[in-house]
């Protein structure tokens, strides 16, 4: 078996369930209690943006920022299904508009602005308002200079918005360039899988960049590189482990811990006035976020409107994820492979 | 091609030329060669058969290039006589400067980078390279650039923003390499740092699309202050080829997948992506390359006059609400000529 596909990810239901990776049956409340992670193997079971989101921020404490915003199909991208049919489709099984939710919250205590992707949304690929939801939610950040933590998996920029979906890694990164200025903490966590033009942009910026274990992440996918070299991949290749040996990911941290690693990390980032100050239970109102954050010369503002307005304004456009239309009907192992097309090369 | 092999006057056709020429485009060159004939008869005066041979031949192009499909223009973006990197800079340049290496790795002949002149402006050119005969393209893998092709342009952007000067990069590729070596030595990071670079580059940054914007292979030199592409250029978050293989599970799909990328100029002028669309000679830049290359310079020349005027601050403000605004508020285009391609 090629290592770089898992047979099954999708979290099965039932009273008890058999591990996707070791195949182990093990009692479903208990394979929750444990994060969706295998009490057995350590496996991790991918979730929802809402799940992954939920695991880390202090209980209640979420408030989604940009949730109106929904995607369009600008392009009228028409495969073996329309794209606008595609994203009710996806809308309705998740539960979400996009494949990516985002907002203000308390990590422990501290306020922070989180997002975190949904592979199940059409590969977590990136449109317009993947990019733009992550743009509002990075520039919330800076403006009260808090740190943003992006869990990101996705299988790339979405093809159903064409280059739009491309410009995203641009629009993105603009914004992450600003946090990196005024220097406000940024911490990618990548999950599994993670590639193309979402590894290419935002998720590779981070100023500390952890992983959950035995993550896929890469710019191609192994499908298009052994294409491409006509060679079989070397085992675990491309998996987070790998990723740490070559120098490129800081930590493989496991989902039960990740909170609180992330917690310490940026206790070493944000200036110990912060944290020694910061009220636990609210956020602060900006200008003592600006004081908190000591010596530090103001940031260049953006433009303050200019969020809001977009927030509120017209959505985007709205790329289409590669995940195949009838995606649900094959196997995991399809499905993997596919996301990891979803890439921009 | 078969039918293409056979020249209506001589009966003949160079391998070169049967190589290069284009479907939609033999009936164009059978003229061509025709009044290439009539040209080469010495001492006899065949105006009166020329001319109205030249005015069938430029009625022909202007008809055939003005209605190519998307698919077709991928195929004039990929022609092999189509102006790449040097011949830009060998036309437009002069003084050229090339500089190696990314300090960490290697070198990288995918992605060429050198100081030049082009016009008044003294620049840093990056741009990637993919050969012409098979020995050049295979150093230059075919304009497909490992990681520290990126990190080379990233070296020398640093090195154009410490001295001043403007940066203008020609993009070109099919896309950055999908290997285990560009994997392992990080192409996602070293892309997602230029992106991220380049968007607060404290020179001005222009950057064209010459022939392949293959995602983000491109868009690793494709930050900037403004975007021009020219006019039978492509720019896709996708190849056609990658995107029929994934959507319909057959490469050979690429030309409705073409259709439906929408990655032409005049598509991606209305959706924003780029700011200005150069129009190429009649017949596409393949035809008259110098045409082309002297066109571009001009291009060139007044963007860089005016984005050197500009503030400093003024102009990253504007950068940064270009790259901020991208995909927001756009109209939904019509839908793609041809209508929508069949079921598979």
């Amino acid at each position: 078996m090629t290592p770089f596909f898992r047979k099954k990810k999708d979290i099965p239901l039932g009273l008890w369930m058999k591990c996707p990776d070791c195949s182990k049956m093990v009692f479903t409340k208990t394979f929750e209690q444990n994060q969706n992670v295998c009490p057995e193997c350590g496996f991790h079971i991918r979730l929802t943006a809402e799940h992954r989101i939920q695991l880390l921020v202090d209980e209640g404490s979420f408030e989604e920022l940009a949730s109106d915003l929904e995607p369009r199909d600008v392009l009228h991208f028409n495969d073996r299904e329309s794209y606008e049919a595609k994203l009710k489709r996806n809308q309705a099984k998740s539960g979400s508009t996009e494949a990516v939710r985002g907002g203000r919250a308390l990590l422990d205590g501290r306020p922070v602005n989180i997002c975190a992707m949904d592979f199940g949304f059409m590969g977590g690929s990136m449109g317009v308002v993947v990019g733009e939801r992550i743009a509002i939610v990075a520039e919330d950040a800076l403006e009260r200079r808090v740190p943003l933590v992006v869990i990101a998996t996705s299988g790339g920029a979405r093809m159903h918005e064409g280059a739009l979906s491309l410009m995203q890694m641009a629009k993105t990164s603009a914004v992450i360039a600003k946090l990196r200025e005024a220097h406000v903490p940024y911490i990618t966590v990548l999950a599994d899988p993670c590639t193309g033009g979402v590894s290419a942009s935002f998720a590779a910026q981070g100023d500390v960049t952890l992983a959950e274990p035995g993550a896929l992440i890469g710019f191609a996918g192994p499908r298009v590189i052994q294409g491409t070299i006509k060679r079989t991949l070397p085992e675990g290749f491309q998996r987070s482990e790998f990723l740490v040996d070559k120098g490129y990911v800081d930590r493989i941290v496991p989902r039960k811990k990740l909170k609180e690693e992330i917690a310490t990390i940026l206790d070493y980032l944000l200036p110990r006035e912060v944290i020694e100050e910061t009220p636990p239970e609210e956020t602060p109102p900006e200008e003592t976020a600006t004081e908190r954050v000591g010596g530090e010369p103001a940031p260049e503002e953006p433009a303050s409107e200019e969020p809001a307005s977009q927030a509120t304004g017209e959505a985007v456009i709205t790329p289409a994820a590669k995940t195949d239309a009838d995606g649900e009907s094959k196997n995991d192992v399809a499905k993997e492979d596919q996301a990891n097309d979803v890439r921009s090369t | 091609m078969a039918d293409a092999s056979k020249s209506p006057t001589t009966g003949k056709r160079s391998p070169v030329e049967m190589a290069t020429c284009l479907p939609f485009e033999r009936t164009i060159l059978a003229l061509e060669r025709k009044i290439e004939e009539l040209k080469s008869i010495p001492d006899v005066d065949l105006n009166g058969e020329l001319q109205p041979l030249e005015h069938r031949r430029d009625r022909l192009l202007a008809e055939v290039f003005g209605k190519l499909t998307a698919w077709q223009k991928v195929q004039v973006a990929r022609h092999p006589h189509r102006p790449q990197f040097s011949e830009y800079v060998a036309g437009m340049c002069e003084d050229w400067v090339e500089l190696h290496g990314d300090r960490l790795f290697g070198e990288d002949r995918a992605m060429c980078t050198g100081l030049a002149r082009i016009g008044d402006h003294r620049v840093l050119i990056v741009g990637h390279r993919k050969g012409r005969e098979t020995r050049e393209k295979l150093a230059c893998n075919f304009g497909c650039a490992h990681p520290e092709g990126y990190r080379k342009a990233l070296a020398k952007m640093r090195l154009a923003e410490r001295f001043g000067l403007p940066i203008v990069t020609l993009i070109n590729t099919p896309g950055a390499y999908p290997g285990i070596g560009a994997e392992e030595r990080g192409q996602a990071w070293a892309i997602a740092e230029n992106i991220l670079a380049m968007s607060t580059l404290q020179v001005p940054v222009l950057c064209i699309v010459i022939g392949e914007g293959g995602s983000g292979g491109a868009l690793g030199i494709g930050v900037g202050d403004r975007v021009l592409m020219l006019e039978y250029a492509y720019y896709s978050v996708i190849s056609p080829e990658g995107c029929a293989s994934i959507l319909w599970k057959d490469g050979s799909r690429a030309e409705d997948a073409a259709r439906a990328l929408r990655l032409t100029s005049d598509d991606l002028l209305k959706l924003g992506v780029v700011d200005e669309v150069v129009p190429e000679p009649l017949g596409g830049a393949h035809r008259s390359p110098d045409a082309m290359v002297e066109a571009l310079k001009g291009a060139i020349i007044t963007h860089l006059d005016e984005l050197s005027a500009m503030d400093p601050d003024e102009r990253l403000e504007k950068r940064y609400a270009r790259l901020r605004s991208l995909g927001n508020g756009i109209e939904p285009l019509d839908p793609p000529e041809g209508g929508e391609p069949s079921p598979a």
